[in-house]
C-alpha cells in the first residue's frame, strides 16, 4: 500500500510537471527563438529560479547530503562558496557581457556567438561539439540520481533500472512536447516547491530528533572529525580546484550559458545576480545538513542508496517523503530537459545546419533535434546502467570538461586581439588531454592518468591554465583573420 | 573619471569575496555555537554580506560602467535598469 502510495505521488507530480510544460508551450511561437530562447522574455522570478533549478539536479540534491553523510558538512562550504558567490561573479563577468552581445546580434548559442566573431565554421562546431561531450554525463548523472532515489524511497522494490527509466521516459516527452517556455515555466514552480520542501523536511527531521543542537551532537559522537573545519577529503587543495572548476564549468553548461541569453532586460540579469548567494544558502544548507546529521541518526543506508530518502522515510510520513522524492526527480527531470534542450540546439544550430546540411527545412531541422534528444537520452541511459562512479564523481568530470572552455571564452569575450587560431588552440588542446585523462580510467588496457596531484589538487585546474596560457600565446603569434570582427562583440555605441 | 576610478575598488571586493567565502581563519576549529559549527555560521554570514555588497554594486552604477556603458538610472533608485 504505502509503495503504491510512493509511487503515485511520484508518477503524479511528474505528470503534473509535464503538464505545465504543455500549457506553456501552448503559449509560445513556432520560431527557434522562441522555442530555445522563449523570446528573450523572462523575467527576474522565472530567470532565477530556472537557473536555480538548472543548479538543481541529482548533484545538489543527492550527491551533496551523500558526500556531506559520508565526508562531512564542508561540502557546504565548496557548494555555497561555488554557487553562490563565485557562479555569481562570473554571472556578471561572463553572463551579463553575453547578454548584451546577444541582445545585439541575436546569438542564441555560445558556438553561434564565437563563431561569428571569429568567422568560422569549425571553432562553432568544435564548441557544440565539446559542450555536448560533456553534456552526456552529466544527463547520465541524473538518471543515475533518480534510479538510487527510488530505490531508496522503496527500499529497493523498485530496481535502480526502474527509476532510472521511469526519468528518461519523462525526459524526452517533456522535451519533445515543450520548449524554454516549457522548462522555464516548470523550473520556478519546481525550484519554489523544493525550496520549500526542503526546509519542511530539516524541520520535520530535527524536531523528531530533539533539536538542531541534539541532531549536532549525535553527529560529533558519531564522527567528531565531522565538527572541525577541514580535514579527510576537504584539503585546501580540493577545496579551491573544487570550487573554480565547477563554478567555471556551470558557465559554460550549455543550458545555463543559453540563460545568459534569455534575460527580458539588464534589470532582470541584476536583481537575480543580487539575490543569488541568498538563494544558493537556502537551498543548500538544509539539504546538506541533513545529510550530514544522518551520521548522528539511527538509520541505516544501504549500498547504492541516496542517504535522503532513507533519512525522510524514517522521520516523516511515507507520503511527505514521496512528494520530496517526486519534487527532487521532477526537478531533475527539468534540469536535464534544460540540458537536452539546450544540447540539441547546439546540435541543430551549430553542427547539423552548418556543417551537415545548409538547406535542411525548419521542418527537418525541428524532427533531427527531437531524434537526436530521443538518442541522446537514451544513450545516457544505457550509460547510467553501468553506474561508472559516484555521483559526485561522474558531475565533477563533466564540471571540469566545462570549465576547460571557460577561460578561451572570457579572452574572447575581453580582449579584442584574440583570434581564430588562438580560439581553436586553447580550446582544443587541453580538451584532449582531459579527455585522454577521464578515459584512461574508463579503459583497461591503458594505464590511468592521475586526476588529482600532490593533495587533491584537480589536474583540470592545471589545464585551465593551459587554457587560457595557449589562447593568448596563440593568438600573440597569429593574425586575425579576414573573417572574423571584434567589433561585433562591442556593446557600447549603437 | 573617479567614478569610474572609484569603481576600481569592487576588483579586489570580489576578490575577498570569493576567497573568504571559505572560512579559512576557522580551518580545523570545532566549536559549536547555536547548534552549529562555528565556520557554518561564517559561511552564511559571509552570503548575506554578499548580497548585500552585490546589491550595492548594483545599485553604484559600477554593473553598467563595469562594462563601458552608461548607467540607465544615474540615481540608481532601484536595481533598475529596465524599462518597463
Amino acid at each position: 500500500m504505502t509503495l503504491g502510495l510512493s509511487l503515485g505521488i511520484v508518477t503524479g507530480y511528474l505528470l503534473f510537471a509535464l503538464a505545465v510544460g504543455l500549457v506553456a508551450y501552448r503559449v509560445s511561437e513556432a520560431t527557434a527563438e522562441d522555442y530555445y530562447l522563449a523570446n528573450r522574455s523572462i523575467g527576474t522570478v522565472v530567470l532565477l529560479f530556472t537557473t536555480f533549478a538548472t543548479l538543481l539536479s541529482a548533484f545538489t540534491f543527492f550527491g551533496g547530503p551523500n558526500l556531506a553523510f559520508a565526508a562531512g558538512p564542508e561540502w557546504l562550504i565548496v557548494m555555497g562558496t561555488i554557487d553562490g558567490v563565485l557562479f555569481a561573479v562570473l554571472w556578471y563577468a561572463i553572463g551579463y557581457k553575453q547578454w548584451l552581445i546577444g541582445n545585439r546580434n541575436g546569438y542564441v548559442t555560445l558556438g553561434e556567438m564565437l563563431g561569428d566573431r571569429f568567422g568560422s565554421v569549425g571553432l562553432r562546431a568544435l564548441v557544440a561539439g565539446v559542450s555536448l561531450l560533456w553534456l552526456f554525463p552529466y544527463v547520465m548523472l541524473q538518471q543515475m540520481g533518480a534510479g538510487e532515489a527510488l530505490v531508496g524511497l522503496t527500499g529497493g522494490a523498485v530496481p535502480y533500472w526502474g527509476g532510472a527509466a521511469l526519468i528518461t521516459t519523462f525526459m524526452i516527452l517533456y522535451v519533445v512536447l515543450a520548449g524554454m517556455r516549457g522548462v522555464a515555466w516548470t523550473d520556478t514552480v519546481q525550484g519554489l516547491f523544493m525550496l520549500s520542501v526542503v526546509w519542511i523536511a530539516a524541520a520535520w527531521v530535527v524536531s523528531a530528533v530533539g533539536g538542531v543542537g541534539t541532531a549536532t551532537g549525535a553527529m560529533l559522537d558519531a564522527r567528531p572529525d565531522f565538527g572541525s573545519f577541514g580535514g579527510g577529503t576537504y584539503t585546501p587543495g580540493f577545496i579551491i580546484s573544487t570550487a573554480i572548476t565547477i563554478a567555471f564549468g556551470v558557465t559554460m553548461f550549455p543550458q545555463i550559458n543559453q540563460r545568459f541569453f534569455v534575460a527580458k532586460s539588464g534589470g532582470t540579469l541584476k536583481r537575480s545576480f543580487v539575490l543569488w548567494p541568498v538563494l544558493v544558502l537556502l537551498l543548500f544548507l538544509p539539504a546538506f545538513m541533513l545529510g550530514a546529521w544522518a551520521v548522528g541518526m539511527p538509520v541505516e543506508v544501504p549500498e547504492g542508496a541516496n542517504v535522503l530518502p532513507v533519512v525522510l522515510n524514517e522521520y516523516t510520513p511515507t507520503w511527505f517523503a514521496a512528494l520530496v522524492i517526486a519534487g527532487a526527480v521532477a526537478a531533475m527531470m527539468s534540469s536535464s530537459d534544460s540540458m537536452l534542450l539546450s544540447g540539441s540546439s547546439y546540435f541543430t544550430r551549430d553542427v547539423y545546419r552548418p556543417v551537415i546540411n545548409a538547406d535542411a527545412s525548419e521542418r527537418r531541422e525541428a524532427w533531427i533535434a527531437r531524434v537526436g534528444v530521443a538518442a541522446f537520452a537514451l544513450l545516457a541511459f544505457i550509460a547510467s546502467l553501468f553506474r561508472p562512479g559516484t555521483l559526485i564523481e561522474v558531475g565533477d568530470t563533466a564540471f571540469s570538461g566545462f570549465a576547460l572552455l571557460a577561460l578561451p571564452v572570457i579572452c574572447a569575450l575581453y580582449w579584442d586581439r584574440t583570434t581564430r587560431t588562438g580560439m581553436i588552440a586553447g580550446v582544443l588542446v587541453p580538451q584532449i588531454a582531459y579527455l585522454a585523462v577521464v578515459l584512461s580510467a574508463v579503459v583497461g588496457a591503458v594505464p590511468t592518468l592521475p586526476r588529482t596531484v600532490a593533495g587533491g589538487w584537480d589536474v583540470a585546474l592545471g589545464l585551465m591554465v593551459l587554457s587560457a596560457a595557449l589562447t593568448v600565446g596563440v593568438s600573440l603569434v597569429t593574425a586575425p583573420t579576414a573573417d572574423s570582427d571584434a567589433s561585433r562583440f562591442a556593446v557600447t555605441g549603437d | 573619471m573617479s567614478r569610474s576610478r572609484r569603481d576600481l575598488v569592487w576588483i579586489p571586493t570580489f576578490a575577498v569575496l570569493v576567497a573568504f567565502a571559505v572560512p579559512w581563519p576557522l580551518w580545523g576549529v570545532d566549536r559549536v555555537v547555536a547548534g552549529l559549527p562555528v565556520w557554518i555560521w561564517w559561511h552564511v554570514a559571509w552570503l548575506g554580506l554578499c548580497t548585500v555588497l552585490f546589491s550595492r554594486f548594483v545599485e553604484s552604477g559600477a554593473w553598467e560602467r563595469g562594462m563601458g556603458r552608461r548607467p540607465e538610472s544615474e540615481n540608481g533608485s532601484a536595481l533598475g535598469g529596465d524599462r518597463r
